[in-house]
């Protein structure tokens, strides 16, 4: 039987309510929401907070809206409710494609976006999404909020910029079109490799791609689980930039991926196959997203 | 810490340690043993309830969390005395064998019907993708489910 250790347990009424407990309880306290992740951990006993500032019952953190110009994810936002939120799949249907491998329906019912993002597992794959679409963060403090490129959320391995004061509550991602082709065409999709349904990735890769014409104007490439700086394959990107946005390019865009990234062998499979996957995965996302900016598909399979 | 939850329809107030989950408070603070405990480790979802009429794995649910929500176990599909017509449809077509995922199966089909009153096999399967059966192979169950499906209706006839 898995039982928490003992722990204390508050129930914030407000962001601001919240941000006075978590100075309260200083940085042994964690934020609740969905508890997805973190109640397992509790009960492996590899977390032992001291107090849990329940933040379940703060509806002005959950919210996915389109507005001047950007997208805004709550980060109270449970998996389920971004992935039922259609303007949010048609703008990114990176989101949508990385929602549907993201646990499994009931586990996504109560896990948050932000309880994902803060939990900053390297395979998590929400990371690698926003990463591909160069979001940035929203964080709130005692001293008011802060943004942040999505690429710089996270310090390492569980360990994001969110100080124990603080609390991470809105993602954001523009809508920019770029170039003259003022369609703003632009297409994305998310790929992953996973051993059983709902699992963390063995690799997984997200691809964001907005054409002028027949040309990459902007990449957005995202890694999870293999080792990628900032969850981004930034030089697969840099060399997309100004490319036609040809199979050829998706080929060898996947294979700077897969040459920049540190994949390491654990339980879920050995190094050379997830760089095989790094590129494998990038290729195919990058296709898919190109077919997508060009109205060619809308699903996928 | 007191809580109260509205379990079935029945206000339940209790003093409960925060670090207490969800399905021991079912089963044994409550006594509600339908609801079954499983994995431990949100894989199975044999432990499936609806907290204010979602479904979720209790057993990475705090009790303190369900402070002031409802709660609905399989205990709380009979309505008046008669099955639902889940429970008729796992009966019928034969959704179980040991019944261990049963509850978990049934809570999450109810919800499903609630919400896509007409589900493919596929939709029912991707419905119940985070849940195990170790005895069926599943297709008894998306029988059931598509039963039910077609018998909500004439569920409350004689």
């Amino acid at each position: 039987m898995q039982v928490p250790a003992q722990v204390e347990y508050e129930r914030a009424a407000s962001v601001e309510h919240a941000l006075d407990l978590l100075a309260r309880y200083g940085p042994e306290a964690r934020v609740l929401a969905g508890g997805h992740s973190l109640i397992p951990m509790m009960k492996l006993r590899l977390a032992q907070p001291e107090t849990l500032i329940d933040i379940n019952g703060l509806s002005e953190l959950s919210y996915v809206r389109l507005a001047a110009g950007e997208l805004l994810i709550g980060a109270l936002t449970r998996h389920a409710e971004l992935l039922a939120c259609a303007p949010a799949g048609e703008h990114f249907a990176i989101l949508h494609d990385a929602e549907r491998v993201i646990a499994d329906p009931i586990v996504r019912n109560w896990g948050t976006i932000g309880g994902s993002l803060c939990q900053a597992d390297p395979s998590e794959d929400l990371s690698a999404a926003f990463a591909a679409l160069k979001a940035t963060m929203v964080i709130r403090g005692p001293g008011g909020s802060r943004t942040i490129p999505a690429r710089d959320f996270h310090t390492g391995p569980y360990e994001t910029v969110v100080a124990p004061g603080e609390i991470l509550t809105e993602v954001r991602i523009s809508l920019r079109t770029v170039g003259q082709d003022q369609a703003g065409r632009k297409g994305s999709a998310y790929e992953k490799v996973g051993r059983r349904v709902g699992d963390w990735p063995v690799g997984a890769a997200g691809a964001a791609l907005w054409l002028a014409g027949g040309t990459v104007a902007e990449a957005g490439i995202g890694l999870s689980a293999l080792g990628a700086r900032n969850f981004a394959a930034a030089e697969a990107e840099e060399f997309l930039l100004g490319a036609p946005a040809t199979e050829e390019s998706f080929r060898r865009a996947g294979e700077i991926a897969a040459e920049h990234c540190r994949p390491v062998a654990d339980q879920r499979g050995p190094a050379d196959y997830k760089r095989h996957l790094a590129c494998e995965l990038t290729t195919r996302a990058l296709r898919t997203a190109a077919r997508r900016a060009a109205g060619l598909a809308r699903e996928i399979l | 810490m007191q809580i109260t939850v509205y379990v079935n329809g029945a206000t339940c107030t209790a003093t409960v340690e925060p670090r207490l989950l969800l399905i021991h408070f079912l089963r044994d603070d409550l006594r509600l043993t339908g609801s079954h405990w499983g994995c431990d480790t949100s894989n199975c979802g044999a432990c499936v309830v609806w907290l204010d009429d979602t479904p979720v794995k209790s057993c990475t649910v705090l009790a303190v969390m369900a402070d002031g929500r409802r709660v609905l176990t399989v205990e709380g599909l009979e309505q008046r005395g008669r099955l639902d017509p889940v429970q008729e449809g796992f009966a019928r077509c034969h959704g179980l064998q040991c019944g261990f995922c049963t509850p978990g199966m049934m809570m999450t089909a109810r919800w499903l019907l609630d919400h896509h009153p007409d589900p493919s096999p596929q939709e029912i399967r991707e419905a119940i993708s985070g849940q195990i059966c170790r005895c069926t192979g599943y297709e008894n169950i998306v029988r059931s489910i598509v039963w039910a499906g077609q018998h909500e209706a004439g569920a409350h006839d004689a």
